[in-house]
Formats: C-alpha cells, structure tokens, sequence
C-alpha cells in the first residue's frame, strides 16, 4: 500500500542522540547552579525543547514520516503555545 | 445502478442473530444506528426533565418541584443534553452511518474501535443517569460544574465529572476514527476538493474532538482530586484560582460547541443542492470556512468570563475574535441561499427543515453577537437571554439540521419512506412550538430574568407562561414527528435508491445499503454535486 | 466480528500510525491542562514554587531523566532490530527498556514515600500549614508526577505484550506496527518526563 519503503534506521544514529540527549541533561543540571534569575525558567525550558525535539525527530521516527505528520505535530505545540499566550493575556494584565 | 447480490446490512445475520447481532457489529451503520436510538432514548428524558422544568415556571413560587429537585433538573437536563446527545449528536449518527459511504469506502479505518467508542459512550450515559439515584442526590451544579460550588456540594457531582470524563474518552475516540478514515480511505480519485462537505464538516469537528477533549479530561481530573485529595487547585482557601477552573472548562466546552454544530451545518450542506438540483454555490469557500471555524473557535473562550474580572486585553481579543468566527458561519449562510437560487427548488420535508435550520440558527446567531459585544454582555449575561441563545443554536440549530437529516436519509437508511404529510405537519408544530418556547426568553432576559432560577417576579410571569404553552406545543410536535419516522420506518411505502435525486455516493448504492456498502470501490472523476451528467458520474462499478 | 470481517482484518500500519500519533495529541493536551495550571500557579507564586522546587532531590530527578531516555533508545533499538528480522535482539531490548521502567517505579516509589514518611501528601496537616504556593506546587507535583506515572505502568504493559507478540510470532519484520506504536507511546512517556523534569525539580 505504501509508496516507499520503510526506513530503518541505524543502532548507531539512536546512540549518538541519546548522547546528546545526556550532554542536554547535564547542561541543564550545570546550568541550575550558576543562577540566572529570571531568566532559568527560559533557559530551563529551552533546553527542554531542543531534548523533545531530538526525541520527536530521531526517535520518534519523524525525520522519516510524510509531511502531514510533521505538521500536525508542530501545529498542536503551537496550539498549546497559543492556548498557553491567551490565559496569560488575562493573568499577566489584570 | 442498483445491485441486489449482497444482502442489505439490516437484514444481515452473522455469528449472533436479533439484538447480540446489533450488539456485536462493527458495521459502521449499525452503530451510527445503535447510536441514533441511544440518543433517541436520552433525549426523550430529558426532553420531559425540560418540560418539566417549564411546568414548574408556569406560575410564580413553587408549582410542582422545590429549588433544590429544580436544581437537579436542570443540571441533569443540562449534562443529558450537552454531554449524551448533542455533542456525539450528527458526528456519531450520520457520521458514522454516511462519512464511509460519502468517501467511498467499506467502513471506518478503525471498525473494532469504532464499537468500543460506542460502549463507552453508553457507559458514561448510565454513569450520568445513575449520578442522579446513588449517592447523596442528585448533582445541583449546573452542567457546567463551576467551582468552587462543585468541590463543595454535597451531592452526587464526582459520578457525574467521572460521565463526563467517561464520555468525553468516547467522544475522542470517534473523532481520531474519523480523521484516519478520512484520510486513508477515500476511495481512488476522490481528492480533498472533490470529497462531499459532509466528510469535510466532520473533519472540521473531529479535530477538535481530539484537541479540545483531553483539556476538560484533565480539568474534571482535578476537580475530582480537589474533591478527594483536598489538592487546591482551584479552592482559594489553599491558593488555588476559580477563574482558572473556567478558563480551562471554556478552552473545551467552547469548541464543543462547534462540535455539535459543524457537523449539522454539513447536513444541511448536502441538503440544499439536492433539493435545489443545482451545484452547491462556493464549495471551496465552504469546505475552508469549516476548517476556518474550527481553528478561530478554539480562542473566543474568553467570551464566557466577560464578567468574572479577566483583564481589559483578554475581554478584548476574546470579543473581537467572537465577531470574527461570525465571519464562516456568516460565509456558508451566503453559499446556501445562494445555492437555492435560480435552482429547480423541491419543498420536500428535509429542505423545509433546512431552511427552518438557517432561519433559527441565524437568530442563535446574532444573539450570539449580542452576548459577544461587551457591553451588552454585562447586560444580558446569565439570564434567560442567553439560555434562549444557545436553545436556538444547539435546538434550532443543532437539533433542526438533525431532523433535516433524518428526513434525508430516512429512504437510505430504511428503504422505506416515510408520511410527507406527517412530516409537513409535524414540522409546522414543531416551527411554532420552538419559537414559542424560547424567543419569549430573550424578552424577559433582557428585561432582567436570570437563568437557572426557580422563582422568579410578576413581572415575568407573561413570558413564562407562552413559553410554557410553547414547550407543550413542541413536545406535540416531536410526539408527531417520532410516530411518522418509527411507525413507517418498517411499514413506510418502498423507497427508491435515489428518491431525492441526490448525486454523492450514497445515492448510487440501494436502500437500506449492502453490508459492506461497495461491490466494487468507485473511482471518482468529478467534482462532487455535478447534476448534469449525473448518470455517468461515480459509477458503482457495474 | 460477525460483519465485515476481511475488512477488520485489513492491515494497513499508516492508518494505525496517525490513529497512535492522534491519541497522543490528546495525552499531550491532557499533561498540557496541568503544564498550563502549573504555568499559572508558577506566575502566581514564583517564590513558594522556587522554595518547593528546592525541596525536590533533583539528584533523583536527574537519576529518572537519565533512565528514561535510555528506555527511549533501546525500545526505538528494538523496533530497528526487528525490522532487520533480529527478533532476539528486539526481544532483548523491550526487555531492557522495561527493567529501566521498573527501576524508573522504583525510583519513584522510594521518592513518594520519603515525602510520606514527613507526613507530606494532600490534604495532610504538614502540607496545609505551608505557604498557599507550596501547597500548590506539591499538589502539582504529587497529580503530575502520579499521572506520568500511571503512563509508565501502561506502557511496561504494552511493552509485555509485545514480548508475547514477538515470541509467537503475530509481530514480524513485516508486521510491526503493535511494537512500532508502543514505541511511540513510550516516547511520549519519555518526552513528558522531559519537561516535567526542569519545572519541578530544576527551575528554582
């Protein structure tokens, strides 16, 4: 039924993210004790991004799947950022 | 045209005869069915729970129930209605009995899911009614289970979060069904612009089934563990926030609301071109405002919480993109008047509801307005305006384009056609009887009734009493109606294919359909409501 | 089941694919209702929250990140493995991926009771007399943490059945979407964790 053929990937791929994904772990422990104020709560979450983002693309075969997919993914995180931007129109300026 | 070689899926016997034969299907038809007569079965109570509730507004002071019993029918009317009827209302019924057949195929992607969507859903309807006898009484929240009031009741409300937990769960899984089935299993040359705009509607409506659901799943979630776990969430005593209670209630039950109505606004879509035998006008336009309503109608939640204190900004957006979801909506009304014009117009029973559906569901529509304005809001807000608004979209709208489509596929469904003069009958009692129940409510809304009182001044008693003589008149309508669809429904004159020379797929299989819809899956060629060289059109195959 | 049983039977892993994908757009809304609650409360309290995030052990936090990233790749690992017709291998790998979960539980449930033992958990005495968005915050803690995981177990479920599947052969190199969609689901696991990890253990 399907156009191509699945792709498989490497046992080494998956190795090299996860050691990256590690890397990620460790900046975001390091980076707790130097105090950024304000800004760790970004930080803290922009690491986490980048992580959900290898873990979307690599493991979760992304990379590989048909463009509908990869938008329907983007577009419910940039749903929930939209719901998240609306609440806070009402919190951050009552 | 017509095959007889496969045996009509009402008439099939498999492993299991009579009701398990029902009770085990996955035949998307069956259960559309299955669920037709589930919602049949709850609306007729809660149809007289509303009835009722009209009868003790009859008269100033108390006439037949006290404040608390008027409590608990109003909630339960509420959650019956919303959360058991209206919200899998056409998607489950239609949707599943047509969307396959529509997009040319042999079922759902998801037959066996399909089945266990259903018995969920029927799960969380007897948690629902049983919400009502156990425990300690019946729940007195409102439908909409605000708290802090809903952490603290006394009565039966956990059963009735868990329903709506429960059936939201169902709701969910209809929708993931529908999106598969839409996109894998159109049949070969059906493209997206060439699908039917029932499919599309329903598309519409399945994605936010599956990205708005799981918010009121979460948030029931927590009200049940600020019931339980005395986590505050939303308790100030502890910190917690009410306001963010309805935030996330709306950011669901918001979108819900086009939930129920894209789907009935599909209906009446494939309606007006048959009986019009005339293209529908803007397809495009139509198919795209569907979509267009799903996504601006996930952020008019606001419009709610006018009045709670939310900020000057949020108040703003929120009102703006209220007037701007008006703009698709407003969009299709034009495609289906325009539609009709010029066109060989054929006042059949399913056209008249129709037209009834634009007519109702424009005065829901501007009402709507109404409350989105914010200053008439602080006005009109939590009084009977706004229950009489959301009566003429969820009941004018909702509830006419559903009759409008029984009407419809009756022939398909059954085989058999029904009484057009009953039909016409019952349609003008129930016209009369509709707008006698719930237009005397702007009045007295706007004149200062709140809603969800059991008493109320003099002054309104006028009000009330019409639309008390109306609900009577309504339900005489509906008893009408009911004895025309279930009485001819086995004893009804044969019905053609194609009685109404309709031209999407489902008109060119027989009536009642072959078990597996198909002989062979069509291959499409044309643009979908093309009336002119319908015989060539979207073979069956033989 | 009785009607149209050779459609049911119809194999077609892109379907069952979006169908898994869209199941897990709700999860993500579902943990997203709490991430917006958490988001609110954290503006709300920013110094009871930073206070309370302090008293997390983030050594153990750190200790779950790590374990539940390696499940990640040894359950992508065996659907790899699989495909490439090793069903050993893959068998092998669920079976680490699912020891990880365990020690992951493990880990959590020594956790949780520690907090038990000072006599903190809902609606405790200890827990009312702190600070309101103290109370907030371990409350966001205790239903997050609780709801991933009840996630976790179900997916060790998952993964057991597709140790049985594998054994007796239903799920094969060309027919892998049972182990391929639990894969998914153990990411998702995976990928909540993620951020649940700095909001409550790191952001202080």
């Amino acid at each position: 039924m399907d156009k191509k053929e699945k792709h498989i990937t490497s046992y080494s791929l998956f190795a090299k993210v996860l050691v990256a994904l590690l890397i990620l772990t460790t900046i975001s422990v390091l980076i707790t004790e130097i105090h950024f104020g304000a800004l760790s709560v970004a930080v803290a979450l922009s690491v986490a991004c980048v992580k959900v983002a290898l873990v979307l693309v690599y493991f979760m075969h992304l990379k590989w799947e048909n463009s509908f997919l990869r938008i329907m993914v983007a577009g419910v995180f940039l749903l929930f950022a939209l719901v998240l931007v609306f609440t806070f129109i009402d919190y951050l300026l009552r | 045209m017509v095959n007889t070689s496969q045996e009509n899926y009402l008439e099939y016997r498999g492993r299991f005869k009579g009701l398990m034969g029902w009770l085990t299907s996955t035949d998307h038809k069956r259960i559309g069915l299955m669920y037709m007569y589930a919602i049949m079965f709850f609306f007729i109570i809660a149809a007289l729970l509303g009835l009722l509730m009209r009868i003790e507004k009859i008269a100033p002071g108390q006439t037949i129930m006290d404040a608390q019993t008027y409590n608990g029918v109003f909630t339960i009317h509420g959650i019956i209605m919303i959360f058991i009827i209206v919200i899998p209302g056409l998607a489950a019924v239609f949707g599943n009995f047509f969307l396959p057949i529509m997009i040319g195929a042999k079922d759902v992607a998801f037959p066996k899911l399909n089945l266990l969507s259903w018995y969920i859903y029927i799960a969380g309807a007897i948690m629902g009614i049983l919400s009502q006898f156990i425990g300690g009484g019946a729940p007195d929240t409102g439908w909409t289970f605000y708290v802090p009031y809903s952490a603290e009741s006394g009565t039966n409300v956990m059963f009735a979060l868990l329903a709506a937990f429960v059936l939201g769960f169902s709701s969910i899984l209809t929708g993931l069904n529908f999106i598969v089935t839409i996109h894998r299993l159109r049949a070969p040359g059906m493209t997206w612009f060439k699908m039917p705009l029932f499919p599309w509607s329903l598309y519409a409506t399945a994605w936010i089934q599956v990205l708005a659901t799981p918010i009121i799943g979460i948030t029931l979630l927590m009200v049940i563990a600020e019931r339980t776990l005395n986590i505050g969430f939303f308790d100030p005593a502890l910190g917690g926030d009410p306001l963010l209670f309805q935030h996330l209630f709306w950011i669901y039950s918001h979108p819900a609301v086009y939930v129920m109505i894209l789907p009935a606004m599909g209906v009446v879509t494939e309606i007006f071109p048959t009986f019009s035998q005339k293209p529908v006008f803007g397809y495009g336009a139509i198919a795209i405002s569907s979509l267009a309503i799903a996504l601006v109608g996930y952020f008019v939640w606001g419009h709610h919480m006018f009045t709670t204190g939310i900020s000057y900004w949020s108040r703003w957006f929120f009102s703006f993109l209220t007037f701007i979801v008006a703009v698709p909506s407003a969009i299709k009304v034009f495609n289906w008047i325009s539609t009709m014009y010029g066109g060989s117009i054929d006042l059949k029973p399913p056209l008249l509801y129709a037209i009834s559906f634009i007519f109702l569901f424009m005065i829901g529509g501007f009402t709507g307005l109404t409350l989105g304005a914010l200053a008439t809001n602080v006005q009109t807000h939590d009084t009977t305006f706004v229950v009489a608004h959301f009566h003429y979209i969820i009941f004018g709208g909702m509830g006419f384009a559903f009759f409008a489509g029984i009407h419809y596929w009756f022939p398909k469904i059954y085989g058999r056609m029904y009484s057009n003069r009953l039909a016409y009958i019952a349609w003008g009692i129930l016209f009369v009887g509709f707008n006698l129940l719930y237009f005397p409510l702007f009045v007295i809304g706007i004149q200062g009734m709140p809603r969800r009182y059991f008493d109320y001044l003099p002054q309104f008693q006028t009000g009330h009493v019409i639309s008390s003589i109306g609900a009577f008149i309504l339900v005489a309508g509906l008893v009408v109606m009911f004895y025309n669809l279930i009485y001819y429904r086995r004893k009804g004159e044969i019905a053609s294919a194609n009685p109404w020379k309709g031209v999407t797929l489902e008109w060119q299989i027989p009536s009642p359909p072959p078990l597996e819809n198909f002989e062979e899956i069509p291959v499409i060629k044309d643009k979908p409501y093309t009336f002119d060289n319908k015989e060539e059109k979207a073979s069956t195959g033989n | 089941m009785n009607t149209s049983t050779a459609h049911t039977d119809h194999y077609d892993p892109e379907s069952s694919k979006i169908g898994m994908w869209l199941f897990l757009f709700t999860e993500m809304f579902l943990f997203g209702g709490l991430f917006l609650v958490y988001a609110v409360f954290r503006n709300k309290y920013s110094a009871d929250f930073h206070h309370g995030a302090h008293e997390l052990n983030a050594f153990i936090g750190t200790f779950n990140t790590v374990v539940l990233l390696i499940s990640s790749m040894t359950v992508a690992m065996s659907i790899t493995a699989i495909q490439k017709k090793n069903r050993k291998l893959a068998v092998n790998m669920i079976i680490i991926t699912i020891v990880l979960a365990l020690v992951f539980m493990l880990n959590k449930y020594f956790e949780w009771s520690y907090k038990f033992e000072y006599k903190l958990y809902p609606g405790s005495p200890v827990m009312m007399n702190l600070p309101q968005g103290e109370i907030l915050f371990y409350g966001l803690y205790f239903m997050m943490t609780g709801l991933h995981a009840l996630h976790v177990l179900i997916g060790i479920v998952l993964l057991v059945v597709n140790i049985f599947k594998i054994r007796s052969g239903k799920v094969h190199h060309e027919r892998f979407s049972l182990l391929e969609n639990s894969g998914l689901y153990w990411h998702l696991v995976d990928l909540i964790w993620i951020f649940l990890f700095p909001l409550l253990y790191l952001v202080t």
